[in-house]
């Protein structure tokens, strides 16, 4: 494990990039690894996002970066007991479920499964070995280094994540739970890499988790790949549930082709800081796409959502709605910009993000943007900023709730909406329930946690994952 | 059971209400009617305790205690039950929620048990009868997407669950065809008690038909000009405010 002293910054990285070369190349493909590093040659152009930058400037990395930082680039997560430190809370949601511990695949000797019908599910690094011609054809086609520099940063570095590959015309009944764990004991820089690829006319839901099971400092950086053949369709959960003192940034990228659908919903209940970023080429005719928001942040939470929409070709439609519920000195930034190319004639795009501000020192940034350079479209956008409506209020209290609960169930009922778009019922139910408890103050992430340092009967615990 | 004594109410230092007397009774229908603008809707959202206004002077008890002590949530669960002339709506919260929390707050105010998710599906549907409301309204979010009858169908539903002892029903015919007028104006009748009692808010004298009150009185700029039994009504009908405006000023010279 190498531990970076002071300040994490571009030298520093470029420095271990150099040193660690044989470790980070590893067994990645040689396409891979060129990719990474043209990646790596952006990164060390570039640097960090700045404030100076239109998608950063009301996001600041810098103070997330003032820590000594460790990173980890051998897997000693493989054989772990998972099920031991993590069990998933969610009832009845019946998933093939995969576990990344600190960035790493925990396989227990199966690093890829090959079901029945084909589809590959598993470890990416694994992938790269065993399907080098799959993982070649696909990765980092979507992925716009130029233009995202902590996506950059990821290819430069990245060392596993999820892989699924489901071939045309599989439907997967099944959603596919990804479960993102963080723990140890030292401020973790974590990478992982996920690539998803949906075949011809096949269907997926994905739900993707992100926990963290200590409240130490840790910084994760992830990206997402996720490519959508023609008539494919997927659904794809992120799930957001950290501790105060961990920063996670996801870089999005979805890639669609003719006919293709897809729907996601990113529901951030907690974290330190967040910063979400969506990248959408619809690069076919007759696509949807679905995208759907909510953060829910007290406290000094930040959350950040940036969603790039690209209409490339004509009779596609995209919907982007995200809510946002701030309290205490929570801050909020949202930026959507919907690009609809001269060629994307009929095009429906339609782009809303909702805020309410629970205190005077709560903000929300917010800025839609729609570039439109065909004439015959149907675009809408929209931003609200404000207070739950007094009136509404009144009318729950003039029943005989308390300000309290009529507070709460306003609450909830906003964010309702996003909820409701949730199309696994189990995922469904129990993420309203978990939003319910967040908005009456009764979630943390230990609820998940075997550790339970709130709990009265201290389970015990005698794996010491750091050491392992 | 309500007193109103001198009162005056003003919003943003404007006077809407200059020195208003009531006193309604157990088991007393009064109607309360007057032109636009003449205080009727300020009226009652000061006794069901909207804080918008500000109540420069007079007073108003409720079952022997002072109202302005009360938070709005407090005289709702001691009774008073205000039907909206607009009623608020509420997206992606269900009436049925709702008004399972209205309850049980209530109840849990009153030192009584919850009620079970069977029992209050049983009162709700015996209230659903009671109000002719078809069974899907119930699962849809307050208000959103109702006709103008299903908003004051609705609030009647809500009076019928809640069994107030004071219901204010503030210009509940407004926007109802007939028969929604029969079926609300049914509701209100069937709810009819002894140890209640109901001020009907309203611009015409239609609703009373339906609705017969023991009390009706004219509300004029801010003051009661005129209160008679339901007779008076009629001849408001027929005569126009301006009657009555003439009439009180030519005896108050």
């Amino acid at each position: 494990m190498k531990t970076i002293h002071s300040d994490l910054t571009k030298d520093k990285l470029l420095d271990i990039y150099h040193k660690e070369q044989d470790a980070i190349r590893g067994n990645a493909t040689p396409m891979v690894n060129r990719i990474r590093q043209h990646a790596f040659s952006r990164f060390s152009l570039n640097g960090f996002p700045t404030t100076k930058q239109e998608s950063w400037r009301f996001t600041d990395l810098t103070p997330l970066l003032n820590t000594e930082f460790a990173f980890d680039f051998t897997n000693k997560s493989r054989n772990v007991d998972i099920e031991r430190i993590f069990t998933c809370e969610v009832q009845d949601l019946d998933t093939y479920s995969i576990t990344l511990l600190n960035g790493w695949f925990v396989y227990q000797n199966a690093p890829l499964t090959q079901l029945a019908n084909g589809t590959i599910i598993g470890s990416l690094a694994k992938a790269m070995e065993v399907y080098p011609e799959i993982v070649d054809e696909y990765i980092g086609k979507a992925v716009k280094t130029e233009q995202y520099e902590m996506a950059a940063l990821n290819t430069a570095f990245f060392q596993d994540g999820l892989f699924i590959y489901v071939p045309d015309g599989v439907v997967m009944e099944k959603p596919v739970q990804l479960i993102n764990i963080v723990n140890a004991e030292q401020p973790l820089f974590l990478q992982p890499r996920h690539l998803v690829i949906a075949g011809n006319g096949s269907s997926l839901k994905l739900v993707h988790c992100d926990h963290s099971l200590t409240h130490n400092v840790s910084f994760t950086n992830t990206v997402m790949e996720l490519y959508a053949d023609e008539q494919s369709s997927v659904d794809h959960y992120k799930i957001q549930n950290k501790g105060r003192n961990s920063a996670l940034v996801t870089n999005n990228f979805f890639y669609q082709k003719k006919g293709s659908m897809i729907q996601s919903n990113i529901i951030t209940l907690n974290g330190g800081f967040t910063k979400n970023m969506l990248d959408v080429s619809i690069d076919g005719t007759n696509c949807r796409s679905e995208h759907y928001g909510l953060y829910l942040a007290d406290s000094n939470q930040h959350v950040d959502n940036l969603v790039n929409i690209d209409h490339m070709r004509e009779c596609s439609t995209s919907n982007q709605l995200y809510k946002g519920l701030l309290d205490d000195q929570a801050k909020a930034v949202f930026s959507g910009k919907v690009l609809v190319r001269r060629h994307a004639q009929q095009t429906q795009a339609f782009q809303n993000n909702k805020n309410i501000l629970l205190t005077d020192d709560a903000r929300a940034n917010t800025q839609p943007h729609l570039e439109i350079y065909a004439d015959d479209v149907k675009c809408s956008h929209g931003a609200t900023v404000g207070q739950l409506d007094p009136e509404a209020m009144f009318y729950l209290r003039s029943r005989g709730l308390c300000e309290r609960s009529a507070r709460q169930m306003m609450m909830i009922a906003f964010a309702s909406e996003i909820v409701d778009k949730i199309t696994i019922d189990a995922l469904n139910n129990r993420i309203g329930n978990m939003v319910e408890k967040r908005l009456k103050g009764e979630l943390s992430i230990c609820e998940q946690c075997v550790l339970h340092c709130n709990s009265k009967e201290p389970t015990s615990f005698n794996i010491d994952l750091s050491k392992l | 059971m309500l007193t109103i004594k001198d009162l005056t109410v003003s919003i943003n230092k404007k006077q809407i209400i200059k020195g208003l007397n009531l006193e309604v009774k157990e088991g007393e229908v009064h109607a309360i009617m007057g032109p636009n603008g003449s205080g009727k809707s300020t009226l009652a959202s000061v006794i069901a305790g909207r804080e918008l206004f500000d109540v420069d002077h007079g007073e108003i008890t409720y079952m022997g205690r002072d109202i302005f002590e009360l938070s709005a949530e407090t005289r709702a669960r001691e009774g008073i039950f205000l039907g909206f002339q607009y009623p608020v709506e509420i997206p992606g919260v269900t009436i049925t929620n709702f008004m399972r929390t209205a309850i049980n707050e209530k109840r849990k105010y009153l030192s009584l048990d919850p009620l079970t998710i069977a029992e209050f599906m049983e009162l709700m549907e015996e209230k659903k009868k009671m109000v002719d409301i078809h069974s899907k309204l119930t699962d849809r979010s307050v208000n959103e997407g109702f006709s103008g009858g299903e908003k004051k169908k609705n609030e009647i539903f809500q009076m019928a669950m809640l069994e107030p002892r004071l219901a204010i029903l503030d210009e509940t015919d407004s926007g109802l065809d007939i028969d929604a007028l029969k079926v609300v104006a049914h509701g209100v009748n069937k709810l009819r008690r002894k140890d209640n009692a109901t001020i009907v808010i309203t611009h015409y004298q239609r609703l009373l038909d339906y609705i017969v009150p023991d009390y009706v009185h004219v509300l004029y700029d801010g003051r009661i000009i005129k209160s008679g039994g339901k007779e008076l009504a009629l001849h408001l009908e027929e005569k126009g405010y301006d009657w009555v405006k003439k009439a009180t000023v030519s005896t108050n010279p």
